[in-house]
């Protein structure tokens, strides 16, 4: 090939390559600009203070109203919820993953693990209204309603407990072996070294794990919709039917709400606040796994 | 002098014990996970294993006799979605990463390009749904398509193969680069002939696993009004379809038991080709580390 034809041919790929590249930044502007339009088309009608610190959700019959804290309740009880089940074993896990496990188990546990997290959501939903509380739930507590928060926050806790013990194993691994050997010299036991030494000298990285977590137990959005139920409510209890942001998402777009009416542009508002909600917790877990790395790599 | 209290008492056999329960609390407590997949799946099996059946595979949904109810609009849709995801998302994920690891100055826009896809990679898939539903659906009139959602699944798996494949160019030693320019190869050349080979594991792994996240999504597919009930096949990318997770949340939604026997079954269809994907996505990653070169 002639050398000029080679550079027009390097030069079509670079761009080719680069316009790839773009697409990611197109999908973020794409994402943004969609949700803002609506979503100012929203506040035309509801004031902001109405919908941020409004206690009633009713958006869709009359008398309408659109204060999504209870929306924004039932997320928080169920992803708190998954987080209280997620954080002991994810953590426990990571800690016999990098301080105990012998390499065979360590090489059969992990990849096992993280099936957890390959299992489509749905599936998890299914079993939660099927299985979580029928037979988990209900004998333990009789008043447990059909739909509830604690079946959804159950399976929602399994499923992000992958993402807290290899991010956390990851973590304990890149602590320095020398500070390891330097508390052993002094005779701390394993179990001193592990809690003492190597959870504390990882801390950042615990913390961006379990906000990683949170992040993806907010935003999920299929069993949530299957198990938790459809009644938007200002409650604690997870024993009765809540409904989070992402379940009322799905609620109307299994409906026919025409496009323009304030009920179509209430799923771009709910849509806004659960993306900035995920960007800020993904912001804040990125910087500190970011400070953890300059530390020991 | 100092008083007894004040002296280090060592109570080694103490610690030690203390040690073990810890050895023993954590190895259990990461057992827990294993065991509720262990519960998962043979809960699945014990309800579904007998309506997985060939006809089940054959036949259409039914809403009045579900004992004569299958998924073969579902798994068409399914597999109508994959193959426009893998013929989009693969080339542009894997362009993408090359871009980022090979081409790109170290300037403001490429570390703007790495801090956003690792922020893409966070986003709710229900909020993928919306931009789906806004653009391919309502702007660009695909409708409630095949095409409509495969593009949506493509930007919602995009930057796991962006990653995966940046991840594994990452590794690819520098002398690989060196010795394929010392020759006078371009960079072009230098990347198709010898880094995309070495990294071709490490980027399959990830497209592996993109392809069966895809597989699973429901949420977006559901945004874009993805109907629960399809009696027929898409012809085209812009007919009308079902997927497999869609008709399962259809199913375990419905109050009758013998829905939830058909979402069990279902679901083991769909576990039925998640799990092999995971497997051989292990695999290739466990065997490429073994057989490394450098």
């Amino acid at each position: 090939m002639s050398r000029m034809l080679l550079r027009v041919r390097e030069r079509t790929i670079h761009a080719a390559l680069f316009a790839s590249a773009l697409v990611s930044v197109v999908t973020t502007l794409g994402i943004i600009w969609v949700l803002i339009q609506e979503t100012v088309a929203f506040f035309g009608h509801v004031s902001p203070i109405e919908f941020f610190f409004g206690t009633h959700w009713a958006p869709l019959f009359e008398p309408r109203s659109y204060g999504v804290l209870p929306l924004v309740c039932g997320t928080f009880v169920v992803a708190g919820g998954a987080l209280l089940f997620a954080i002991p074993i994810g953590l426990a896990s990571a800690v016999y993953l990098s301080e105990y496990a012998p390499p065979w188990t360590r090489n059969i546990l992990k990849p096992l693990l993280e099936v957890l997290a390959g299992i489509p959501t749905v599936v998890y939903g299914y079993f939660a209204l099927t299985f979580v509380t029928p037979y988990v739930l209900r004998p333990l507590f009789p008043r447990t309603e059909i739909f509830n928060a604690a079946s959804a926050a159950l399976v929602v806790g399994v499923m992000i407990i992958p993402t807290i013990s290899s991010l956390c194993d990851d973590a304990f691994r890149a602590v320095p072996r020398s500070l390891r050997e330097a508390a052993y010299a002094l005779s701390a036991t394993r179990l001193e070294v592990s809690t003492r030494v190597v959870v504390p000298a990882a801390m950042s990285g615990v913390v961006a794990a379990v906000l990683l977590a949170l992040a993806r137990a907010i935003g999920e959005t299929m069993a949530v919709a299957l198990a938790a139920g459809m009644t938007p409510k200002l409650t604690l209890n997870p024993l009765t039917s809540v409904q989070t942001l992402t379940g009322y998402i799905v609620q109307v777009s299994l409906g026919d709400t025409p496009a323009g009416t304030i009920g179509y542009q209430t799923i771009f508002a709910v849509g806004s606040t659960l993306f900035l909600t995920t960007l800020a917790i993904n912001l804040v877990a990125q910087r500190v796994l970011h400070r953890f790395r300059e530390a020991y790599e | 002098m100092i008083g007894a209290s004040e002296l280090f008492v060592p109570r080694i056999e103490r610690r030690r014990r203390l040690g073990r329960l810890f050895a023993i609390g954590c190895g259990v407590l990461s057992l827990i996970g294993l065991a509720v997949l262990g519960i998962l799946i043979v809960r699945v099996l014990w309800e579904g294993a007998s309506w997985v059946t060939a006809d089940f595979l054959t036949s259409f949904p039914s809403v009045l006799s579900p004992e004569s109810a299958g998924i073969k609009s579902a798994l068409w849709g399914s597999i109508w979605l994959i193959a426009i995801v893998v013929l989009l998302a693969v080339p542009i994920g894997v362009a993408a990463a090359v871009y980022l690891e090979e081409y790109a100055p170290q300037n403001r826009l490429s570390r703007f390009i790495h801090l956003n896809i690792n922020n893409l990679a966070g986003v709710p898939s229900i909020v993928y749904g919306i931009l789906g539903l806004t653009v391919f659906v309502r702007w660009c009139r695909f409708d409630r398509s095949v095409l409509a959602g495969a593009l949506t699944l493509s930007l919602l798996v995009l930057p796991v193969i962006i990653i995966a494949s940046r991840e594994a160019l990452l590794a690819v030693p520098k002398s690989f680069r060196l010795a394929a320019y010392a020759l006078g190869a371009t960079k072009w050349q230098t990347v198709r002939s010898h880094v995309l080979p070495a990294a071709l594991p490490g980027i399959m792994t990830g497209i592996i696993l993109a392809v069966s996240r895809a597989i699973g999504e429901a949420a977006p597919l559901i945004m874009i009004g993805a109907l629960t009930y399809v009696a027929f096949v898409p012809q085209g990318p812009l007919d009308a379809f079902t997927a497999l997770p869609i008709q399962i949340y259809s199913w375990s939604d419905q109050p009758q038991p013998e829905f939830h026997h058909l979402a069990a079954a279902g679901i083991i269809v769909l576990l039925g080709i998640l799990f092999p994907m995971n497997a051989i996505a292990i695999g290739v990653r466990a065997w490429h580390q073994r057989k490394k070169a450098w």
